[in-house]
């Protein structure tokens, strides 16, 4: 470890160089349509105990600088030109074994897919302890022992030992993240470089990670750079913010200032866009008109075609009050469902959930993965049998309808998946895809059916000449409309989202929850949201259902779950919405 | 662990009886005389047919003939050849060849297979990789005895290299011209199926965190690269294991190699039915038994299967 | 402890607008024809050498199985004079002869029809019998699924030359084209049928799959206007590669005196027949060889760049 009664002495020194020096990278691959750059021109400066995100949609080129500064481009990725200085050296000119001994002992990484990141046939002792050696920190059987031990124990792993023979898919996820950071650290590195490193992990699970690389990067007195495309994650870890857009920086410098005055247009259309700052600026102004306001005066104009989501959620505030008197378009109840596993008995998904959702209105169904959120979603739409419970819609209950009337009650509720890459039959062109229903129900004619997909396109604001097109050469965004469109072909009453916008970028995924939220106004629908993301639940949802491992643990209207949430894991949930420390229009 | 070999055992039964249901069926429960069918264009004397006829107990129903042939076959009672030899004996006596025949030609296969085919995914595009994936095209088109036969005449005859058949007692040193040529078709299986493997694996978060780790690329290929790519080749062996039976089958009759396959070879060229019968009979069950130890095999080498949670 | 405190080179740095232009959000990019997976298949398949050698070589064989009259004169069993055993090539004899004095040119392309023929039936076969039984069982699942892949497994433990054997052995009084393809056939299916099963049992939890019974759409339209288009890729791959295997798996039969008759033109038999004169006369086994080489890895060459065409990580490349 370093020697911190010297290092005092050097430090004052160091403190005036720069650990990191990024000069007019440019980084660049081949593809089958010719060369593309990624990044173009980016210029970095990071000083010594400071931490700095860069923070960006995809294809921002913030992930492919990381992967530069250690040169693990993937595949035909090459530095096209700049200078990447560590300390005064240049990685952009190293040699192969310069880089070999830069990596894990200058700079450590830690990689975003807990899963994928280690490898499956190895165990984690074995994992770490490649480490340890390869960075010559221990040497001797019994000594890199000690210390895989001790990089464990670190990690916040107990019983480490046994945990060395065991094999990553035995870890939970937020476990092996752990092992993740503790291998990156493991040499002590000036530089730590964490590439979304919990975007992978459940919510709850997020800010504990988080929480806890913050304090063992300032216990070990690493530098952080941190890449993520949430602003407000960003914001809150990072004194340093860099924002890219389309491979170059558009704005950057100290965070706290970029947030409270964002000046280029993109930065602006970022804040405005973001879920956790919207959400965080809500709750801390104390209602949503507030909140627009203060965004009015601290923001500036927002440019052009930007989302507002504060605006958004302003808009919906009268129809929640309208709604207040509609009879319910869904009322589940003591629902239940149980799943019979080869081997391992019964398991309880979902377990006596009750809840009635007002016609018009939205209910958010929140909670992570193992809640039962996504059963309860296909035990609605008659994808699986419930095990006991009602389901009533439209005056019926859905166990008890088959055949023709079943048929007919399909009509009515539609859902939106969360996959915009799986949702649309990649053979199908796109207005195939809008007519199935259409053609499903013996809806019209063909003329007439063309007419309504026609209908339908301009509904969901896509030019009507995508109908002879085919999915993929459309954007994830643009998927999610046509995946909206075909669930609004016959005209449903309700429409069921479960996790329509958790794969989408930022700024697309604002204009969804936008044009959904204009959908409903106008088509008088019903909404089930389901969703991990409190913060989006915030703007777009007038009552909420909070689950954790098939129970409903609180339900209320929006305002009452973040003003006064009841239990412990409303409040866990609250408190992993990004931005906590954000003092935003207050 | 436990619960998928029982789990591999107890689906393995069915499969099992069903196999050998249906090579009796395929002999005994078709229309004609299936004695005399079994002997083709030949007419064996009277004596051996009436032999045969009492042996195969054709005046029983036929699930009792089939009982009896199982009990038969599990109690190592093969019936016995043209010849009046015990089908068993037989057996005993040249299967120790074929084995080291077979055993030769799999560590060749293996060994050059694997490492030209590692070779190939790490050098991808490069002469090599592409001169690698023209041969080895070329190799899988070959039939087996086409191989034999130009091996035989360019390396036996022309140049003189080799022996061009074996000598009795099949010595090592005899056995490695038809080891190759056996191991040829699988060679170029082993090469494509290793390089898709490992171009696979080296596009793997995985590695790239490896080397994140300060790891030597000479470190990660054997470590991380070879390791997992190894998954599906071994898999790929239990199939290999049905081709290397027809391979040599023919491989032993042109090179004239004393093991189970050239037996095999001879009775089918005369046309001995039951011979043929009972001899496929053992090969098919042996690999079943391959199949399963192949599948144990990949438990081994996969911790995923082996911890199940 | 060093301090984190922001540097002068590090205060609030705006680009400039003109060098960092916003672009509309998700704008609609679609230029040209429309294409999906089958027509940038195809214009992959276009641009690779290797499938128009592989094509080329398969019409030029195709028309010599249809057409051999083109391409002889000569009738291959006719005028078959002991004489001329193994004798090199003369006038109208471009090839040489057979130890039985036959013509080897003529037997060679009139050999030609029997192998197609006998590779096509083949593939019918296998390609209806395995698209059935992995549709079924990966699609339907439970215990179809179980009694299925059953099935599967114990035709499969039976590697199809070895059955093929047995079954001619028995059969040896129907020795003809038919008789030989139905025999491989019939052990030959499980392999495209498990591929088959795999690719559905991934395609069928797609969320498109979902969105179309949450509409109603009955199971067996889902299987043939949604599942199977979308999981026949990798069949289409096993199946051109199984037609090169059903010419081996004739020749190889026909080689150990199972297969067709001596009397029908198969190059199988024709190779059989020169082993004994090897060292003597080794161009009567290495010119059939040669045709049923070159045969059979034009289709092989067909199999394999078609795969890398429809791959869909190639695509994703894309």
């Amino acid at each position: 470890m370093t020697d911190t009664v010297n290092a005092t002495n050097t430090h004052t020194a160091d403190d005036e160089r720069p650990l990191l020096q990024i000069k007019d990278l440019r980084v660049g691959f081949k593809t089958q349509e010719g060369d593309v750059t990624a990044v173009d021109g980016v210029n970095l400066t990071l000083y010594r105990g400071q931490s700095l995100a860069i923070v960006g949609e995809s294809g921002s080129g913030k992930s492919t600088t990381a992967h530069a500064i250690i040169n693990l481009l993937p595949g035909s990725g090459r530095i096209l030109g700049g200078q990447i200085l560590l300390d005064g050296q240049d990685l952009a000119q190293a040699s192969k074994k310069e880089m070999e001994s830069v990596r894990g002992r200058k700079i450590g990484f830690v990689p975003q897919d807990p899963m994928s990141n280690l490898n499956p046939v190895w165990s984690i002792g074995f994992q770490v302890e490649e480490a340890i050696r390869a960075n010559g920190i221990a040497t001797g059987r019994k000594e890199v022992k000690k210390r895989a031990v001790e990089v464990l124990k670190q990690a916040g792993l107990h019983d480490a030992d046994r945990r060395l023979k065991q094999f990553p898919h035995q870890f939970s996820g937020g476990m092996r993240q752990r092992v993740l950071i503790g291998m990156g650290l493991a040499a002590d590195p000036q530089l730590l470089i964490a590439d979304e490193p919990t975007s992978a992990l459940d919510v709850t699970v997020q800010r504990v990670i988080l929480d806890h690389l913050e304090s063992l990067t300032r216990e070990l007195g690493t530098t952080l750079l941190f890449i993520t495309h949430d602003l407000g994650l960003a914001a809150e870890r990072a004194e340093q913010l860099v924002v890219m857009y389309k491979g170059k920086i558009v704005e950057s410098g100290p965070s706290r200032q970029i947030l409270e005055n964002p000046q280029h247009p993109y930065t602006q259309r970022l804040v405005a866009a973001a879920p956790s700052l919207a959400s965080r600026r809500i709750q801390s102004t104390g209602s949503v008109h507030a909140a627009e306001q203060s965004m009015g005066e601290d923001a500036g104009a927002v440019a052009g075609d930007a989302i507002d989501l504060i605006a958004t959620a302003e808009a919906r505030a009268e129809i929640v009050e309208a709604a207040a008197s509609k009879p319910p378009a869904i009322v589940v109840e003591h629902l239940t469902k149980v799943f019979k596993i080869r081997g391992a008995g019964d398991f309880k998904a979902v377990d006596d959930v009750s809840f009635q959702i007002p016609k018009g209105t939205t209910t958010a169904l929140v909670g992570e993965s193992g809640s039962g959120k996504s059963t309860v979603a296909k035990m609605l739409l008659k994808l699986e049998n419930a095990t006991s419970g009602k389901i009533i819609v439209g005056g019926k209950d859905l166990a008890s309808v088959t055949g023709s009337e079943l048929f007919e009650l399909r009509s009515r509720m539609q859902p939106v998946f969360q996959d915009p890459y799986g949702s649309l039959n990649p053979l199908r062109n796109i207005g195939n895809t809008i007519a199935e229903p259409l053609m499903t129900h013996n809806y019209g004619t063909r003329a007439t059916r063309r007419e309504r997909v026609f209908e339908l396109l301009d509904q969901v604001s896509l030019p009507r000449t995508l109908a002879g097109r085919y999915p993929n050469e459309l954007s994830g965004g643009q998927r999610q409309r046509i995946a909206i469109a075909r669930a609004l072909a016959l005209k449903p009453e309700i429409l069921v989202l479960d996790e329509a916008v958790s794969a989408l970028d930022v700024l697309v995924q604002a204009q969804i929850l936008r044009l959904l939220a204009d959908l409903q106004a106008e088509l008088d629908l019903t909404y089930l949201f389901i969703t991990h993301d409190l913060a989006v639940v915030r703007v777009i949802a007038d009552q909420v259902c909070v689950m954790q491992k098939g129970k409903i643990v609180e339900a209320a209207t929006t305002d009452e779950v973040f003003d006064r949430p009841r239990e412990q894991y409303t409040k866990d949930l609250l408190a992993a919405i990004p931005g906590a420390n954000l003092k935003l229009g207050a | 662990m436990t619960g998928y070999i029982l789990r591999r055992l107890l689906q393995a039964i069915p499969v099992l009886l069903g196999t050998t249901f249906l090579i009796y069926f395929m002999v005994f429960a078709m229309p004609g005389d299936p004695i005399v069918a079994l002997f083709g264009d030949k007419t064996p004397p009277p004596q051996v047919i009436e032999r045969l006829r009492a042996e195969y107990n054709l005046d029983k129903p036929f699930i009792v003939q089939y009982l009896i042939f199982l009990g038969n076959i599990f109690q190592g009672n093969l019936g016995t050849s043209f010849s009046g030899q015990p089908v068993s004996d037989i057996l005993a006596q040249t299967f120790p060849v074929t084995l080291r025949l077979a055993l030769l030609a799999v560590f060749f296969e293996m060994v050059a297979g694997i490492a030209i085919g590692l070779v190939s995914g790490l050098r991808k595009g490069s002469i090599f990789d592409a001169s690698a994936l023209v041969v080895s095209l070329i190799l899988i088109s070959l039939p087996i005895f086409v191989v034999a036969f130009v091996a035989q005449y360019v390396f036996g005859i022309q140049l003189g290299w080799f022996r061009t058949t074996v000598s009795a007692g099949a010595p090592i040193q005899d056995l490695i011209l038809p080891a190759i040529v056996l191991a040829t078709v699988s060679f170029a299986q082993i090469v494509r199926l290793t390089r898709a493997s490992v171009i696979d694996t080296d596009g793997q978060d995985f590695v790239r965190t490896a080397a994140s780790k300060g790891l030597s690329r000479t470190r990660i290929v054997p470590v991380h690269i070879l390791r997992n790519s190894l998954i599906p080749v071994v898999t790929y062996l239990a199939v290999d294991f049905g081709v290397l039976m027809v391979g040599a089958t023919v491989t032993e009759g042109i090179f004239n190699v004393p093991g189970v396959g050239r037996t095999l070879y001879q009775a089918i060229i005369r046309g001995e039915g039951p011979t043929v019968v009972s001899f496929v009979t053992v090969m098919v069950l042996i690999y079943l038994v391959v199949n399963l130890l192949v599948d144990l095999l990949y438990a081994v080498l996969d911790p995923r299967i082996r911890y199940a949670k | 402890m060093p301090s984190s405190r922001t540097r002068p080179d590090q205060q609030h740095y705006v680009a400039p607008i003109e060098e960092t232009p916003l672009v509309a959000i998700d704008s609609v990019k679609a230029e040209g024809k429309p294409t999906n997976l089958w027509t940038d298949a195809w214009r992959d398949l276009r641009k690779r050498p290797m499938f128009w050698i592989s094509a080329a070589l398969i019409v030029f064989v195709v028309i010599v199985a249809l057409f051999p009259g083109w391409f002889t004169q000569t009738p291959p069993n006719n005028d078959c004079q002991l004489a001329n055993s193994n004798g090199g090539p003369t006038e109208g004899h471009p090839l040489g002869f057979t130890k039985q004095g036959c013509d080897i040119y003529s037997r060679i392309i009139h050999g030609t029809s029997t192998s197609l023929s006998v590779g096509l039936i083949v593939t019918f076969l296998v390609a209806v019998l395995g698209i059935a039984f992995g549709a079924f069982a990966g699609f339907y699942g439970g215990w179809i699924d179980s009694v299925l892949s059953r099935i599967g497994d114990i035709f499969f433990s039976i590697p199809y030359i070895l059955a093929a054997v047995v079954i001619m052995s028995v059969l040896s009084a129907y020795r003809n084209v038919w008789v030989i393809s139905l025999a491989i056939g019939l052990f030959a299916w499980p392999a495209t049928a498990r591929v088959l099963r795999a690719e559905i049992l991934r395609v069928k939890n797609s969320d498109f799959v979902m969105a179309a019974t949450a509409l109603g759409v009955s199971r067996f339209r889902i299987l043939l206007r949604h599942v199977l288009p979308n999981s026949i890729a990798p069949v289409i791959v096993i199946t051109t590669i199984s037609l090169a295997s059903a010419i081996v798996a004739e020749a190889t039969l026909s080689f150990l005196g199972v297969g067709l008759p001596s009397t029908t033109m198969s190059w199988g038999n024709d190779i059989s027949q020169a082993q004994t004169d090897l060292r003597t006369a080794p161009q009567t086994l290495i010119l059939p060889s040669i045709a049923l080489s070159v045969t059979v890895l034009s289709f092989i060459m067909l199999g394999e760049v078609v795969r890398d065409a429809l791959d869909p990580k190639a695509r994703a490349r894309r």
